[in-house]
């Protein structure tokens, strides 16, 4: 009788268990689902920046959340989700570009867009024709000094300038020292300057 | 997980420095910068709304790696067909040029036989006739020859 007893809590027990790592699992999918919604935008902007290739941007979004799925049950929260995801996309693009390097006879073509192309892209404000001239010659200096950078240089550059992260979330997501951070900003914006005071 | 630092191994090399002081910096650098801040969210926002579809892509990516391959087979085969054809074609060059040279020689050696049965029928001739014809001397010969039996 006991053991009959004994028998079927353990089995109600064993049924909750199950029903309890559904709950999390489920719980852990909505809220993977949510960081996916919120963040892809600004991981696929970051990655297009930083490659100008609209399919290799989108490419490497999707494996950078696909990495993140597989490793989400690991993440401890130690940094911010965008921080995480933003070192694993930073991660995939650097691997990306020492395969391309060592592979080259793969990969021999590229997609990434000219710089003036790049350039057309200006939000549709109130400006005036000479305005929007003047900006998109801007965009395009700027452009230029960009590609001239290290790559190290340019990821801080975009993060800092275009996501408009804080410098420690940028030596987080690099592994950089703040320091090291710094000094790269500084040369890249040296370079940014100088390419637009030959211009000017 | 641990995942490592981008830029982890030169870390120590690279010397700090103070952060660009964007505020004090001149204008034309910060519109310029916010111009491109700008630019890169107006173009990252228009790509990311655009519906790609990723089978499009992906056939695209599959009908460019098929014709990659159709054309390098084609380029494999003629090379090797083209390699197969000049090689057979200088074999029967070869065996013509040789069968020419053996009729060439041929040729030689009967033209050479037929000159030295030409000359021995000349020779023959020659013998046959020189024996018909009776020597000039003879008479004188004959009668030199009975004076001396007398």
């Amino acid at each position: 009788m006991a053991a009959g007893i004994l028998t079927a809590l353990e089995a109600m027990t064993g049924a909750a268990a199950d029903e309890l790592a559904a709950l999390k699992l489920e719980a852990a999918t909505q809220e993977f689902s949510t960081i996916v919604t919120t963040h892809r935008p600004q991981i696929f902007r970051f990655l297009l920046a930083s490659t100008r290739d609209v399919d290799l941007a989108e490419t490497l979004t999707q494996e950078c959340f696909l990495k993140a799925h597989r490793n989400w049950s690991s993440f401890r929260g130690e940094s911010s989700a965008m921080t995480w995801l933003m070192r694993i996309a930073i991660n995939l693009q650097k691997d990306h570009w020492r395969n391309r390097r060592m592979q080259f006879w793969r990969h021999t073509r590229t997609n990434a867009v000219d710089l003036d192309e790049a350039s057309d892209w200006l939000p549709s404000g109130e400006r005036t024709a000479e305005q929007r001239i003047l900006a998109k010659e801007q965009v395009s200096q700027v452009w230029r000094a960009v590609k001239e950078l290290s790559e190290r240089q340019r990821t801080v550059f975009m993060l800092r300038y275009v996501e408009e992260q804080e410098l420690s979330e940028i030596a987080r997501a690099t592994g950089l020292s703040e320091g090291t951070v710094k000094a790269h900003l500084s040369r890249a914006v040296g370079r940014v300057r100088a390419q637009l005071g030959g211009k000017r | 997980m641990r995942f490592m630092g981008l830029f982890g191994k030169k870390r120590d090399r690279v010397e700090t420095s103070a952060e660009p002081d964007l505020a004090g910096a001149d204008e034309a650098l910060e519109q310029a910068l916010k111009n491109f801040r700008q630019s890169v969210l107006a173009w990252s926002e228009a790509e990311f709304g655009r519906t790609r579809p990723a089978e499009k892509t992906l056939r695209e990516r599959s009908w460019r790696l098929a014709a990659g391959w159709a054309l390098s087979v084609v380029l494999v085969a003629g090379s090797v067909s083209g390699g197969v054809y000049d090689r057979h074609r200088r074999a029967e060059m070869a065996k013509a040029a040789a069968a020419a040279q053996a009729a060439r020689q041929q040729r030689a050696v009967a033209e050479r036989q037929a000159r030295e049965d030409e000359e021995d029928l000349l020779a023959k001739v020659d013998s046959d006739v020189s024996k018909e014809v009776p020597s000039a001397m003879e008479p004188l010969a004959q009668l030199m020859a009975e004076d001396d039996s007398r």
